[in-house]
């Protein structure tokens, strides 16, 4: 197969090729960057919103935990606890994690521990706020099932 | 060794591997916690052990390609180093900052860390892998620019060579896609979706146009076969790792809020990346077939053909598993990412290291010819201890992803996350078993370097 192929078309495919292909990747992400904002519903994010995104990152969550099956696999996906633990009902889910959040780290033996992270209750709701907006992302209907 | 300047590489080299000693490590500390969650906590939680392992994965990786390059580049360029004396600040700047942000990870909890660091004045930290605090992030600036300054100058006052332009290209993109680390935006998605352009692009981009140009250089010189040759094939694979490797990306957008028209071009582009692998293993045991020298070292072409085979089987295969995005759809951020995660840096990454160590170390050690026959048998069963450790971790990991898969994802009888993850605890334990074993080949190996050299060779 290579002895028909010479150095120099060699190179011109990777050239050709690698420049076709990142001019393709660019222009697809200058569409990408405009639809971002209506897919994610960019309307809705409140100044509590972006304070939770700041709380998530501050924390290193994704350290545990995936968000729209990103992070690490230690801990539960979090981009539609919304769902699995408020049942999508706004106020039960704030109040599901005050309480979870107060209650970590939990003491049964050998079960994987969550850090005590020490948030007051307006950054609770904050982290809230967050990932409530999050599970409203238009994900090409990921995940699957309602358990992550 | 040819220049000395090309000695500035061994401490390059020494560090990266006692770096990559820590990461293993770390990792075994991981793989306990997932079975005892008591085990270390609260002293040290899950996240921060995370840290640490993919931290060290990621900076001794540099310190290999810096130390690779340093190398190489006097031998490709016939010429010294630009500057030797940068190249050794840049070695202790690095080793410095590196030392300092694993300390700062294990003893300081990271909310207090951001707040010591100005992380208010530009936050960058809390995204995966990009975790560092903002120090550490414009010292990896300033060492990476000194490095490229100096291997660049270099090159254009010497010899150039296709192996150089290939390895140059490539840090160069490195360097600008690293600057994307510096911007979180506001927008969880457009930060996702721009996160990859630092992360995808360097690990199924640049650093295989690195990967390629230590893989042939190493080639060149234990098999002796036509630089011509040589220079075709790479210049094929690179070719197919930019076609597939870059529109690839898209396999990271499937189901992250990026449009639908990523889930065809991702699937597309991605299910070709197993190519540009499987020319490698084409390219490394043809080149040792058509072999026009009889090398003394055989363990440094041993690791250039393992390179290619581990990387096609992590990157390739493992990745191809779960690349098209109805599959994705249910193997997305489970342990099957893990498990192809952990064999394609293994088997691109490390072993690429380990290939240009073994080459370059014995001459940067006055033996010319390789170690003893004694030392390059100790440095074989360090071999294929590391690739079947490394080979059965990954397994153990492909079955926990499928079951958890099964439990979580698929039928009605749906189990949680916790319960599925509960049942999954045997197969956690193999996996431990593994990693102990590659534990284990990584100490035979270092053991290799401590043989003592036969008498008829020192004569």
């Amino acid at each position: 197969m290579t002895e028909r192929i010479t150095k120099s078309m060699a190179k011109n495919i990777y050239y050709g090729g690698g420049m076709f292909a990142l001019l393709l990747f660019f222009g697809l992400t200058f569409d990408t960057v405009k639809q971002i904002p209506e897919r994610s519903n960019e309307v809705a994010m409140s100044h509590s919103v972006v304070a939770g995104k700041a709380l998530w990152e501050k924390n290193n969550c994704v350290g545990c935990h995936t968000l729209l099956g990103e992070g690490a696999y230690f801990a539960p996906e979090l981009g539609n606890v919304f769902q699995r633990r408020g049942a999508s009902d706004e106020s039960a889910f704030k109040a599901y994690m005050l309480g979870w959040m107060a209650s970590q780290p939990l003491a049964i033996p050998d079960r994987r521990k969550m850090p005590q992270f020490n948030l007051t209750e307006k950054e609770v709701n904050e982290m809230s706020d967050f990932l409530i907006w999050t599970s409203k992302v238009d994900t090409n209907e990921w995940p699957p099932t309602i358990e992550g | 060794m040819k220049y000395t300047s090309q000695m500035v590489a061994k401490p390059y080299f020494i560090f990266a591997l006692v770096l990559l000693a820590g990461e293993i490590l770390f990792g075994l500390l991981m793989a306990i916690q997932y079975l005892f969650g008591d085990f270390l906590f609260p002293l040290i939680p899950f996240n921060v052990l995370r840290m640490v392992h993919t931290n060290l994965l990621i900076v001794l990786i540099l310190f290999g390609f810096m130390g690779a390059s340093y190398y190489l580049i006097p031998e490709e360029s016939e010429r010294e180093l630009w500057s030797p004396k940068l190249a050794i600040i840049t070695f202790w700047v690095f080793a410095a900052a590196g030392v300092a942000t694993i300390l700062g990870y294990l003893f300081v909890p990271y909310a207090e860390l951001t707040e010591l660091t100005f992380n208010n004045l530009l936050p960058t930290m809390g995204r995966e892998f990009l975790e560092q605090p903002l120090p550490t992030k414009l010292g990896i600036v300033l060492v990476v620019v000194s490095y490229i300054v100096n291997v660049t100058m270099t090159v254009i006052l010497g010899r150039k060579t296709v192996v150089t332009t290939v390895l140059l290209t490539g840090l160069f993109f490195m360097a600008a896609f690293f600057l994307i680390a510096f911007y979180i935006p506001e927008n969880l998605i457009l930060d996702k979706f721009l996160w990859w352009f630092t992360v995808h692009l360097w690990v199924e981009a640049t650093w295989e146009l690195i990967l390629g140009a230590i893989l042939a250089f190493v080639l060149i010189k234990v098999t002796g076969v036509d630089r011509e040759h040589i220079d075709k094939w790479l210049y094929l694979i690179i070719a197919m790792t930019m076609i597939s490797g870059i529109l690839g990306t898209g396999h990271h957008f499937f189901y992250i809020g990026a449009p639908e028209y990523w889930l065809w071009i991702g699937s597309i582009a991605s299910a070709a990346e197993p190519l540009p692998f499987f020319l490698m293993i084409l390219f490394a045991f043809s080149m040792a077939k058509d072999r026009k020298i009889q090398h003394d070292n055989e363990m440094a072409l041993t690791w250039a053909k393992g390179t290619a085979v581990m990387a096609f089987l992590g990157a390739g295969v493992w990745g191809f598993m779960h690349t098209l995005a109805p599959v994705n759809m249910f193997t997305h951020g489970t342990q099957l990412t893990a498990a192809h995660g952990h064999l394609s840096f293994y088997g691109a990454y490390i072993m690429i290291i380990f290939t240009i160590v073994s080459y370059a170390m014995p001459i940067l050690r006055g033996r010319p010819h390789g170690n003893s026959k004694k030392a390059q048998a100790l440095e074989l069963k360090s071999f294929w201890m590391m690739n079947i450790g490394m080979l059965g971790l990954t397994l153990s990991l492909t079955t926990a992803g499928i079951m958890q898969i099964l439990d979580q994802r698929v039928g009605t009888d749906l189990v949680n996350f916790m319960d599925s993850q509960a049942s999954i605890a045997g197969v956690y334990t193999v996996r431990a078993a593994f990693g102990l074993l590659v534990f284990a080949g990584l100490i035979t190996y270092f053991a290799s370097f401590f043989v003592k050299e036969e008498q008829e060779q020192l004569a």
